[in-house]
């Protein structure tokens, strides 16, 4: 039980770290976000007091001394800066290490955690230091502003009763009224009890008598000023009634002078005082209520996160084999229903049919999740790096709502960092470089990932200098990986740089430039049944392009059949499929081509590949995929249709078979093999090109 | 140790080989399955015979025949996949051995097994936990874990270099 409750501690605290990475780095950019910081503040808050009460104690202490520094900061007395931010990203790091606790022991590196409180002790002890001083300075200028009057706002009750002839003298009372309000915020009552019968009413008089309610940064002698004209034949009273309104007093003016306005009497003074007693109770109940909104605020998320549930992932991935299972169970049942032709079963097969796919759908949509938390992690990688590295280099961002299959978004991770590395190493200049080449000095990569068909594509772009063709070009010959006069299209030659060994770095770093990342990324890409592209333009920067499969458990392929087995292929890569007769293979002397609408495409016969003896058909089937960009067909005996495909690993003892990604399950209970076409292809080329090496010897 | 004694009683599954009768210990049996149609994976050596669908995993069998050195396996009613779990590391495969015919389990006491000699099986020692014997009968008891360790299936790299047919 408390193991489960740790567990459930660790997870969360996770995910506090990572939403305190993301919203450090945004700190970064907007250093005076009130609310980003409070956010900080928050997690840090969370962090603290969940450890403890897990028993993680030593993460509780170490986490009290930041969130001590981002007190000060959340009141604004003292400023983030980088140094405050280095400071918390490596705190974070820290206390993302306590959390793997080794026995009743958090693993800590003392001298690390010393280190980093010390330094925070110190912000916040210099801060207390200044603090003292800014206090003294504060005071004394405090002693003269009294005087000044103009920061301290005044209350002033002024009554004005004119007198009656005030017309005659040409004046307006409203426009007195005006220049009151402009003077701050007023509240006004006018009188109008004086006023006679309608008989007896004489329109040349004034009878009307004004309450007003100012509070302003002027004084007395600025209001007095104001009635100067009409002070001799004018009753006027002037009252400051700051002593009555209670200390940091929001006046609500809109409230009061609704209140003075439903009473036309005279005491304006009696309305403002119980104005103020009954604005204190307010008050109190106000702050009442608001604890109590802020509780049902909380209580309200808490219903929220009820909506969605924490399962684990082995538990997803049972479901998804499951679904798997009836899938193909379910084309079993489709199969059996067909061949009984019974037409019942038909429109039941039909009907299991429908529900199975749209289980599998939402099977394998809950194992969705959007790209984005990769992502941000990434913008602490390109700042650590460029850190590291004396370049300056903005990452950012596009489509982190696109969604992939958790495995692939997990095995995504580290050749992503791999291509990012070696953007900002061999990519992006440093900053002088930058400024001598015209470009601004702060480099960009840019993260973008969009949907396509069944493919997700990730772009890693730069505006760094390019690939260097003929570094290229030359490194490649000179480690063997072309022949000297080779013809390569520019695609093909950019791809080599994911060739094993391959660097052209001329001075290694701890980053890179060892010649393993790109071929490691190559291969993990393609572990995962993607592809990856390159295109680059000297001086401007490079495109690096990965094209991934939504999901990794079921895809669609093309069922085909070979001497008595049968075999899948990947749908989305292929185009056509075309008969091959024997006429075709005539035509073309033996050689392995084809010719397709005018095109020369060249093709892999499967049957000899895979050493098929029995009985070959008169009229083959070439099927046609495009494979980087080239086409590429494959000669198999016959093509069924499109099949949905259950992954299945074809277990250890076939890990290494090359040109073989899994195996599936067909409707009639056999295994068929899933065709890796990229790695065949791949393989042919090798064994031509040997053969032709031999050949000429 | 690759011919350490066997100390303790044991129940043993038996099958035969051409006439040989081999034993493996009952507890890495998880069942035993009639002959299905097996899917060969190419470029892979004679003795890996290929996949079958295990009620919707797939797992690997190899020709124990073909993997003794003898004759690859006649399919006959008799014919059997004993589906075993051997260990690699810390992981437990499952596999299926191709097989004449299943025999029996029976226990045999510690004492009726001796170490595996030297010479005269015609098999790797390494693959023999020792000795059984059975009324006149002698009875190969394997050590599946070496048998089918991974060392051992990975020839299929490397004796399946392909030579295109010109």
């Amino acid at each position: 039980m408390i193991d489960s409750l740790q567990q459930a501690f660790i997870e969360e605290t996770r995910e506090l770290l990572g939403e305190l990475e993301i919203t450090l780095l945004a700190v970064e950019d907007a250093p005076t976000d009130s609310e980003l910081i409070a956010k900080l503040f928050r997690a840090l808050h969370t962090i603290k007091g969940s450890s403890a009460m897990f028993g993680f104690d030593d993460i509780a202490l170490f986490t009290h001394d930041i969130e001590t520094a981002y007190d000060l900061i959340r009141n604004g007395k003292l400023g983030v800066t980088k140094q405050i931010i280095d400071l918390t990203l490596l705190a974070r790091d820290e206390i993302s290490n306590m959390l793997v606790k080794t026995g009743n022991h958090t693993q800590i590196n003392e001298a690390n955690t010393k280190k980093i409180i010390e330094s925070f002790r110190e912000i916040v002890s210099s801060f207390n230091k200044t603090e003292k001083k800014q206090l003294h300075a504060v005071v004394e200028p405090q002693s003269s502003s009294i005087d000044k009057s103009s920061d301290v706002f005044h209350h002033f009750h002024i009554r004005f009763i004119p007198g009656k002839d005030l017309f005659l003298t040409g004046t307006n009372p409203l426009m007195l009224i005006e220049e009151l309000r402009e003077m701050g915020s007023l509240v006004l009552s006018a009188h109008l009890d004086k006023t006679p019968d309608f008989t007896s009413l004489n329109p040349e008089e004034c009878y009307c008598y004004w309450n007003a309610f100012l509070k302003t940064t002027k004084n007395l002698d600025d209001l007095q000023d104001v009635f100067i004209f009409v002070a001799d034949n004018s009753e006027l009273t002037f009252e400051n009634i700051s002593n009555e309104i209670p200390k940091d007093f929001e006046i609500d003016f809109a409230k009061l002078q609704n209140l003075v306005s439903q009473n036309d009497n005279d005491d304006f003074r009696a309305v403002l005082k119980q104005y103020f007693s009954v604005q204190k109770q307010e008050k109190q109940l106000e702050i009442n209520t608001t604890q109590k909104q802020t509780q049902a605020t909380n209580s309200h998320s808490e219903s929220d996160s009820v909506s969605s549930i924490r399962v684990s992932s082995e538990k997803l991935d049972e479901l998804v084999n499951l679904v798997g299972e009836l899938v193909t169970i379910q084309a079993t049942l489709s199969q059996v229903a067909l061949s009984n032709n019974n037409n019942d079963m038909i429109s039941i097969s039909e009907e299991v049919e429908r529900i199975t796919w749209s289980l599998r759908d939402s099977a394998l949509n809950i194992r969705m999740l959007p790209i984005g938390s990769t992502f941000s992690k990434f913008k602490r990688l390109v700042r650590d790096l460029s850190n590291e590295l004396g370049k300056e280099v903005e990452l950012s961002t596009d489509g982190a709502a696109t969604e992939l299959d958790k495995t692939v978004i997990e095995k995504l991770n580290d050749p992503l960092i791999h291509i990012i590395r070696n953007s900002i190493d061999h990519g992006v200049e440093s900053p002088e470089e930058r400024i001598k080449a015209g470009k601004p000095s702060i480099g960009k990569v840019h993260l973008s990932a969009s949907q396509s068909g069944g493919n997700v594509l990730i772009k890693i772009i730069d505006d760094g200098a390019g690939l260097n063709k003929e570094a290229i070009r030359e490194k490649a010959i000179k480690s063997g990986i072309i022949a000297e006069n080779a013809e390569l299209s520019d695609s093909e030659l950019y791809t080599l740089i994911f060739a094993p060994g391959f660097s052209t770095a001329k001075k290694v770093t701890s980053v890179s430039g060892r010649g393993v990342g790109m071929d490691v990324v190559r291969r993990a890409i393609e572990g995962l049944r993607g592809s990856v592209q390159v295109s680059s333009e000297l001086g401007k920067g490079t495109v690096i392009t990965l094209k991934l499969p939504l999901t990794l458990a079921i895809i669609d392929g093309l069922l085909v059949k070979i001497g008595s087995d049968h075999y899948v292929l990947p749908l989305s890569s292929i185009e056509e499929c075309i008969e091959l007769t024997q006429d075709d293979v005539k035509k073309a002397h033996g050689r392995h081509v084809v010719n397709v609408r005018g095109g020369i495409i060249p093709y892999i016969n499967l049957r000899e590949r895979f050493r098929i003896t029995e009985n070959r058909p008169k009229i083959e089937q070439i099927v046609i995929a495009s494979i980087n960009n080239h086409h590429v067909g494959f000669v198999v005996d016959q093509v069924f249709g499109q099949h949905q495909t259950v992954l299945k690993s074809l277990g250890k003892y076939y890990e290494k078979v090359e040109g073989i990604s899994g195996a599936t399950i067909l409707g009639d209970g056999t295994v068929a093999l899933i065709l890796d076409i990229n790695k065949l292809t791949e393989n042919e080329e090798l064994e031509e090109t040997k053969l032709a090496s031999n050949s000429f010897k | 140790m690759s011919n350490s004694m066997v100390n303790e009683t044991k129940q043993y599954l038996t099958f035969k080989l051409s006439d040989e009768i081999f034993g493996v210990d009952v507890a890495q049996v998880r069942e035993i399955l009639d002959y299905v149609k097996i899917t060969k994976v190419p470029q892979t050596p004679d003795f890996m015979c290929g996949v079958i669908n295990l009620r919707g995993s797939v797992v690997t069998v190899v020709d124990m025949n073909l993997k003794f050195g003898m004759k690859r396996t006649e399919r006959t009613v008799n014919t059997c996949i004993v589906v075993v779990e051997v260990k690699i590391g810390d992981e437990t495969a499952v596999l299926g051995a191709l097989v004449d015919s299943v025999q029996e389990v029976f226990e045999i006491e510690p004492q009726n097994i001796e170490p595996a000699p030297r010479i005269g099986t015609k098999l790797n020692t390494e693959f023999i936990k020792g000795m059984g014997k059975r009324d006149e009968n002698f009875i190969i008891i394997l050590d599946i874990d070496k048998v089918f360790s991974t060392e051992e299936l990975e020839l299929v790299t490397e004796s399946s270099n392909y030579k295109p047919e010109q």
